[in-house]
């Protein structure tokens, strides 16, 4: 008897690493988990990209729920997002809008919102790159969503599209609102 | 001998194409000691790139990789030691931008399961050695039995 229990040691191997591999399939390697969700948002102060508006900081903002956008006039999937930031900025008054540009383009950018319509109430510069550096940022675009006590509630890589907006970051909204 | 110094040539140009890659994203840091350069080449080596994830921050050129090595620059220049930056880049970007991992109770397996494995393996394999004796063991005749064996060939023979 125990000599035949012995024969099932290696299907029992078998089916341990079969789980483990298929656990592996349901975990998207491209995603990476943002070390601040749940954490508050870093304290920074930075110039705002219109120079006359001088420099804005974290407590400039907090109080209200924000989102926060990384972009660059010169980053393709930036304006693929812009016309649904323009349409949720109309859309939804208790958010306030912030866009983080990348410090290379500041005269395109400001070109760029001129042209094609400005969605945010704060337009910041990250002069020194410390800002994408302390939010944990990989690249343009992303999206930051911030609740009424500073604290960081959502990361988005990547563009955002109508249907990732109605299926994240709403659900997230009606929690906090 | 044309075709052979063309050949030579060609196989010049061959390797100086191959240099190219090399090139890569390095900017000139000026360092204060040649630890510190070293200490920043290893460090940038030792950190994944957030955005292009397979490849160290330092081969990257991905625009963030180049503003974390120009973090992980100033942090050397400042005098922080491999700790204190490793802790701020992780602090941002989570555990995952760390190639080496740490010692927490998630990486233990990590670190001691092949330790582990291998333990367990020579475990087996000792039991396996001291059965297998057990059965040689039990075939062997001790030398009462070797002596009487040789008797009864002796008395068959006779």
């Amino acid at each position: 008897m125990n000599r035949r229990l012995k024969l099932f040691i290696p299907v029992v191997i078998f089916l341990l690493m079969s789980g483990f591999l298929l656990f592996g399939l349901t975990r998207d390697p491209n995603v990476v988990p943002s070390a601040l969700v749940d954490r508050p948002l870093p304290i920074f102060t930075q110039p705002s990209l219109y120079p006359e508006q001088g420099e804005y900081s974290t407590e400039d903002f907090i109080g209200n729920i924000l989102l926060i956008n990384i972009w660059g006039s010169w980053c393709p999937p930036c304006h693929l997002e812009h016309p649904l930031f323009l349409e949720l900025s109309e859309s939804e008054q208790d958010i306030t809008f912030v866009g983080i540009s990348y410090e290379y383009s500041m005269e395109e950018d400001r070109l760029f919102l001129e042209e094609r319509g400005n969605p945010f109430d704060y337009n910041v510069v990250d002069f020194d790159s410390s800002l994408r550096i302390d939010l944990g940022v990989t690249g343009a675009p992303e999206t930051f969503l911030v609740d009424q006590n500073g604290m960081i509630l959502h990361r988005h890589i990547g563009a955002i599209d109508s249907s990732i907006w109605n299926d994240t970051f709403v659900p997230l909204l009606e929690q906090i609102r | 001998m044309f075709f052979n110094k063309l050949f030579k040539k060609s196989f010049c140009l061959l390797f100086l194409l191959l240099t190219f890659p090399v090139l890569g994203a390095i900017e000139e840091y000026a360092f204060n000691t040649e630890q510190d350069e070293e200490r920043f080449r290893k460090l940038t080596y030792e950190m994944r790139c957030p955005k292009c994830l397979n490849a160290p921050i330092a081969d990257s050129d991905a625009p963030i990789a180049g503003d974390l090595r120009q973090e992980v620059f100033v942090q050397i220049s400042d005098g922080r030691s491999n700790e204190e930056i490793k802790d701020f880049m992780s602090s941002r970007y989570g555990d995952f931008i760390l190639y080496r991992p740490r010692l927490t109770p998630a990486t233990f397996l990590l670190w001691f399961g092949p330790l582990l494995l291998l333990l367990a393996g020579l475990l087996i394999a000792r039991r396996m050695m001291i059965k297998s004796q057990a059965e040689q063991g039990e075939i062997a005749l001790s030398s009462e039995e070797q002596e009487s064996l040789r008797q009864i060939f002796k008395d068959k023979q006779d």
